[in-house]
């Protein structure tokens, strides 16, 4: 079994997939349009102070994600 | 007559935020529409003309979305949009295929004519990204055109093959839409192995706080140092020397024919000082009216839009977001709302415009609070620059830090206060891009002439009513009432409410008011803070009208008022 954690708690740099987003439809739809949807690869680039927003990267693709959302998307990390 | 009327084709440009719709809008009407790198630049739709063979069509530059079912507001205009549109050109994001074919599938679905534009082409070279466009436009049977809007390559092919945009047969089951898109993608995209670029690097590491941090502080750090130069450099160099040397003579012969006196020499002209022209305090139309905007305000301007472009153009301003969330979202707004903070500090107007950019009415009304009491404009500053003369650091040191700190404390209050909701960053962070200098020129030129625009006829109108007011001795009337305040709070010469009245027209013909007042240091920052805080001009006021509502904007002007007499006098307590 591989490693199940949050976003949050991943380490920059770190890649892994999304397994699970806690979260109603309106976020899950937001998460989506920009490519985050559970079963997607992406790699952790960096997270912020005082419980700033982290960056992921999939592809050529950059996303900030507030510090909340990211401890409700569960990872598997490779 | 019902046959007469005139049919004209609407083309709506739809496509992600930042794909660059906005830099092909301008290429097909001629029009001039700001370009910046960073999504959510375009936030209202702007419709232009063209012309294909000699139909004219009806070009709109629709704000960017993602998605036609997420249901925020830029999504809900789009899909009304869409109803009356007659073709869709769809500006895709070649570097980010998976992206942009979310939005391109659900607008397949739409059933209005379309076109595909493959934009940034040019980046798909050095990003080993290889598309079979032809291939592409099979699977998705509507024409498919790699173009680069920036240097205008296949603009001429997508005008050409315009008229050939056409209802697709393509269909998929909503919950099958990602498999669909991976599927597209492995047919049409070969991905070939490549290092990541130095750009691509320092975009990532510039958002990491132990790098990212201290370089927002250099970035910090040299804007000013660049404004100041340039700035300084400008008045010293040319606007100084043509003031003082050229237009000075030509006025003093003007006002001899006028007879050195008399009402309308001194509208014009205003007061000679010791027989001379002093553009501080002669207060003409002529003199003090053309100078403060030409000679004063504009080359600090003109300094900072250099300086605003190139970060907007560059993709920094997406990265700033990011490092200084953490405390915007203590202040009830995210880290987005820097956009609209540094716009503000170029001209209110603008700034406020841009808080569309913020999803909630919360939001954009504790934004418009914050940046029309605490974030001051251009002009203003410029001002206030050339009064403190020497003491120029230390003064505004004291000014900014003090705003700076208004600021934060109002913000953190309406965030206590305020009802509704404010939900966190969500945002794409584009590549560093190498600005194009046409592009950037342009961008500068369209503000300068706006500014141009609307700061003469202000400024002048300001001066006018100041010779007014003193002519009738309104200032000196009103003066005697509103000393306790004025004196008594802030610490002021009561002549200061002249200021005052006129900073609602502009704050730049404000702070002028307070040169011939021989204001000392400690007077210089509190009427400077006071003037920045305790009403917007009133160009910003009626734009906050307009995105606030009346009911609100009065909120946010008793918030104003109540906060400028008590830091101004707290001011005036502890300086
Ligand atoms: N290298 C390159 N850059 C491009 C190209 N097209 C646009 N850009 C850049 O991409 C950025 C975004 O362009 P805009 O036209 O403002 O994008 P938009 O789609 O209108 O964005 P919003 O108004 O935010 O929705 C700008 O910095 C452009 O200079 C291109 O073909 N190649
Ligand atoms: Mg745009």
């Amino acid at each position: 079994m591989n490693e199940r954690i949050s976003l949050a708690d991943m380490q920059s740099g770190q890649k892994g997939r999304i397994v699970q987003i806690d979260g109603g439809g309106g976020m899950t739809r937001r998460l989506d349009a920009l490519g985050l949807r559970v079963g997607k690869k992406i790699q952790k680039v960096s997270k912020q102070l005082m419980r700033g927003p982290v960056i992921v990267s999939h592809g050529n693709a950059r996303v900030a994600v507030g510090f909340g959302m990211t401890q409700r998307i569960w990872m598997e990390i490779e | 007559m019902d046959g007469d009327r005139i049919i004209v084709k609407k083309i709506l440009l739809m496509g992600n935020p930042n794909n660059g719709k906005s830099v092909v809008f301008n290429r097909l009407t001629g029009a001039d529409v700001i370009i910046s790198n960073y999504p959510g630049t375009t936030v209202d739709f702007t419709q232009g003309k063209m012309r294909i063979d000699e139909e004219d069509m009806m070009v709109m530059d629709v704000p960017g979305t993602y998605s036609l079912d997420a249901g925020d507001k830029a999504e809900r205009v789009a899909v009304k949009m869409l109803k009356d549109g007659d073709i869709v050109v769809n500006v895709v994001d070649a570097t980010n295929l998976e992206k942009s074919l979310n939005l391109t599938v659900q607008l397949l679905k739409k059933k209005t004519p379309m076109i595909i534009a493959l934009n940034f082409w040019d980046e798909t070279k050095h990003k080993g990204i290889a598309i079979d466009f032809q291939k592409l436009e099979e699977i998705l049977g509507v024409p498919c055109i790699p173009i680069c809007a920036v240097t205008g390559e296949g603009i001429k092919k997508l005008t050409e093959r315009l008229k050939e945009a056409k209802i697709s047969k393509f269909s998929y089951e909503d919950k099958e839409k990602w498999h669909v898109i991976g599927d597209i993608i492995g047919q049409v995209q070969k991905l070939s192995h490549r290092h990541h670029t130095f750009m691509e690097r320092l975009g990532d590491i510039s958002t990491i706080p132990l790098f990212g941090i201290p370089l927002a502080l250099v970035i910090l750090f040299f804007t000013f140092k660049i404004i100041r130069f340039i700035g300084e450099g400008l008045i010293g160099y040319v606007f100084e020397p043509v003031f003082e040397k050229l237009w000075s003579p030509l006025l003093l012969k003007f006002s001899a024919v006028l007879g050195s006196d008399g009402l309308i020499h001194d509208v014009l002209i205003g007061k000679l000082i010791e027989g001379k022209i002093d553009y501080g305090q002669s207060f003409g139309l002529l003199t003090t009216g053309l100078f403060v905007p030409i000679g004063a305000v504009l080359p600090y301007v003109f300094a900072f839009y250099i300086i605003l472009s190139v970060l907007e153009d560059c993709g920094y301003l997406p990265r700033l977001a990011v490092l200084v969330d953490g405390l915007m979202h203590r202040l009830g707004i995210h880290g987005l709302a820097i956009i609209p903070m540094m716009l503000g500090l170029g001209c209110n107007v603008p700034g406020i415009l841009s808080t569309r950019i913020l999803a909630t009415r919360r939001e954009r009304f504790i934004a418009a609070t914050l940046l029309s009491i605490a974030v001051p404009c251009a002009a203003l500053q410029a001002m206030v620059v050339g009064l403190m003369g020497k003491h120029m650091v230390f003064g505004l040191s004291v000014v900014y830090g003090t705003l700076f700190v208004v600021w934060v404390v109002l913000g953190i209050l309406m965030d206590r206060l305020v009802s509704g909701t404010s939900p966190e960053i969500f945002i794409e962070i584009p590549p560093y891009r190498r600005p194009y200098l046409t592009d950037l020129l342009k961008k500068i030129w369209i503000r300068m002439k706006w500014f141009i625009k609307e700061a003469i006829p202000f400024v002048l109108l300001g001066v006018f009513i100041v010779n007014i007011l003193y002519t009738l001795g309104i200032i000196q009337f009103v003066g005697k009432y509103t000393a306790p305040v004025v004196s008594g709070i802030f610490g002021l010469p009561k002549e200061a409410i002249g200021a005052l009245l006129v900073g609602f027209l502009r704050k730049d013909v404000a702070v002028g008011m307070l040169a011939p007042l021989a204001l000392n240091l400690k007077q210089l920052i509190i009427a400077s803070v006071v003037l920045t805080m305790y009403f917007p001009c009133i160009a910003t006021f009626s734009i906050l009208i307009k995105e606030l509502g009346f009911v609100d904007m009065l909120k946010a002007s008793a918030i104003m008022i109540a906060s400028a007499l008590i830091v101004g006098g707290m001011l005036n307590l502890i300086l």
